[in-house]
């Protein structure tokens, strides 16, 4: 970065700090005691490749999960519970251009993870159910209080509860319903309890469920089974090019710890692959009988179910189009459609990855945005992080105690891209110059 | 079923709420002197339980006892950890999910660890009682087996 972009971006952390104590009341204490010339924030904090910069819009509104922009440029954001929050939603607006969000609307007591815009209409999700609030012209919610409930009754048992949402503009709501599992073992997560075989869980969760996008109070019994075999999905989005559903799904946990026989602590850190997958409806992609290993490109039966770590299965079921490493934990994912980043972008994938847990005693990995280029509708070479260091440096990677960690993605109507944070809740917006 | 499920987990918790409240907080006393396990005191029990730790819970709470943000919660100075040693043997023997702790939700899961012998648990338990700035009194096998004896299964 050059001295002059450094200065207008330590101008930019001093605005922002200003900004936010003057309009967002809660929230704003984390930076309360430092001076702004020093604020290592958010701004100063991403690496980026040449030519891309990134400023906050807020830096610590609470968990901030997914996040959808009108065409207008209205932001807003959905947020998970946390200690003392009481908005589950967040309506975001830069009135004078000045890169900062300077009219926040809170509303919603509802807390989760999915947003997304459509038919005038704000969609957000709890972890049981989707409601809609009417928007008028200027992307302002007309009824706070009073969403509508379009989807209601989804399982929430706790474990990959997250109702993860989309639109594919033509009148449908894709929803996540993960498994309240991680490999439908009889005994979640106990050593030795084998696999229900078949699993019941892929009844009623793990896959994504398709309902309309204007009915309302619709329970399973409306809805349609999509895709199965999905352990759990948080980043979605539909492809416009492939008109196409494009999942991430977060692979299982703990080879070793149930299998130490079979995967050392090194092979289970990096193992299974975390797998984006094209969905089309009955698409099945095999959870939980196989897990996709990423270093033998094969579908490799699960140790649940008879494997050993060699014998492959899934024969039906589908292969990834990429497959990341283990555990990074993809929480967001966009394509790019628009026309302010260099041309090798468009179209291409953009991937938050919130990090690891699941690779101790090995160091941890993830906490960065990949991109994936595409090209007519299938990827096409290596994928590449773009924008990274959220965790506040390597040591801090590697341990698990990182300072940010990117959740969702959104394109703005000038093509920049929208980066949200469910730790602190600072949301970068990205541009090229 | 489900509602059933729900109400379970309430009920629960509500009654883990209910245990933890009526406990009078004892200072913690340092773990020397408290007791001591037939073989070789609580320096040894420490030892034995951190490998215990490394095997059975690093994987969730993390090699610093802090846990995950939103997913398995800190080892670290919580009601449950410094608490009534009956409520947290039974942690460990029966797992557990969708409980609060320290105000904040966790969404991980958190498995049944019966399989442990009672050596093991009252090691393990000694063990993060005495890490990650904890300072509690040591658990002894012969209360994990009586703990155990009266533990209704899940
Ligand atoms: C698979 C992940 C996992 C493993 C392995 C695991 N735990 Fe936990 N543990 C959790 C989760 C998740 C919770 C809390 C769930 C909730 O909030 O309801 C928890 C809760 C606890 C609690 C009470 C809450 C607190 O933070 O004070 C204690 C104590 C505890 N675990 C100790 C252990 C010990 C000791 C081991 C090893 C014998 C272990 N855990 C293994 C995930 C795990």
């Amino acid at each position: 970065m050059n001295v002059i972009a450094r200065k207008s971006l330590y101008l930019a952390a001093g605005l922002c700090f200003a900004g936010l104590v003057a309009s967002a009341g809660d929230g704003g204490g984390k930076k309360g005691k430092e001076k702004p010339a020093k604020v290592s924030d958010a701004n100063t904090q991403l690496k980026l490749p040449s030519g891309f910069s990134a400023v906050t819009l807020v830096d610590s509104i609470g968990r901030a999960r997914h996040i959808a922009v009108a065409p207008n440029g209205v932001v807003f954001i959905r947020l998970n519970r946390s200690k003392g929050a009481t908005k589950g939603v967040y309506r975001l607006e830069d009135t004078n251009g000045d890169g900062k969000a300077d009219k926040i609307t809170g509303f919603g007591s509802f807390f989760g993870t999915g947003v997304a815009i459509g038919n005038g209409y704000l969609y957000a999700s709890s972890d049981e159910e989707v409601y809609r609030f009417k928007l008028d012209k200027d992307y302002n919610v007309v009824n706070p209080d009073n969403p509508e409930k379009v989807v209601t009754g989804l399982l929430n048992r706790h474990e990959h509860e997250a109702k993860a949402i989309t639109l594919d503009g033509k009148g449908n709501l894709y929803v996540n319903i993960g498994a309240y599992s991680n490999a439908c073992q009889l005994k979640d997560r106990t050593k030795g309890s084998p696999g229900d075989m078949p699993c019941k869980i892929l009844d009623s969760a793990g896959g994504i469920w398709l309902f309309k996008a204007d009915k309302l109070n619709q329970t399973y019994g409306d809805g349609v089974r999509y895709a199965t075999g999905l352990r759990n999905v948080v980043g979605l989005d539909w492809n416009k090019q492939t008109n196409s559903l494009f999942v991430m799904q977060h692979g299982r946990d703990q080879l070793h710890d149930l299998f130490p026989d079979m995967w050392d602590t090194k092979q289970s850190a990096e193992l299974p692959a975390e797998c984006m997958y094209e969905l089309h409806q009955g698409s099945n992609c095999g959870w939980p009988y196989i897990f996709y290993d990423q270093n033998q490109h094969k579908k490799i039966l699960a140790p649940e179910y008879g494997g050993d770590g060699k014998k492959t299965g899934g024969e039906n079921a589908q292969d990834p189009v990429v497959a990341f490493p283990g555990h990074l934990a993809p929480n967001g994912l966009l394509f790019y459609t628009g026309n302010q980043f260099p041309e090798k972008y468009k179209n291409g994938a953009f991937i938050a990855f919130h990090g690891s847990w699941n690779r101790a005693p090995e160091p941890q990995a993830g906490y960065f945005i990949v991109f994936q280029p595409f090209k007519d509708g299938k990827p096409s070479g290596q994928w590449e992080v773009f924008a990274d260091n959220f965790s506040g440096g390597p040591e801090k990677t590697a341990s698990g105690r990182v300072m940010y960690r990117p959740c969702g993605l959104a394109q703005a109507p000038d093509g920049s891209i929208y980066v949200t944070d469910d730790s602190k809740g600072a949301i970068w917006k990205i541009s090229y110059k | 079923m489900k509602k059933r499920n729900l109400v379970f987990t309430v009920a629960s918790s509500l009654l883990l709420a209910t245990v933890l409240m009526s406990q009078t907080k004892k200072p913690a006393a340092p773990a020397k002197t408290a007791g001591a396990t037939a073989s070789g005191g609580a320096s040894a029990s420490i030892t034995r339980g951190k490998q215990v730790y490394l095997e059975q819970c690093l994987a969730c709470h993390q090699v610093d006892g802090a846990g995950v943000q939103g997913m398995n919660p800190p080892l670290v100075k919580t009601k449950f950890v410094l608490g009534d040693k009956n409520t947290l043997v039974k942690i460990v023997l029966n797992g557990m999910q969708g409980v609060e702790v320290e105000g904040e939700e966790y969404h991980g899961v958190m498995a049944p660890h019966s399989d442990l012998t009672d050596a093991q648990i009252a090691d393990v338990l000694t063990y993060v009682r005495n890490s990650f700035g904890n300072k509690a009194k040591a658990v002894t096998a012969a209360e994990v087996k009586a703990i155990r004896a009266k533990n209704k299964p899940a």
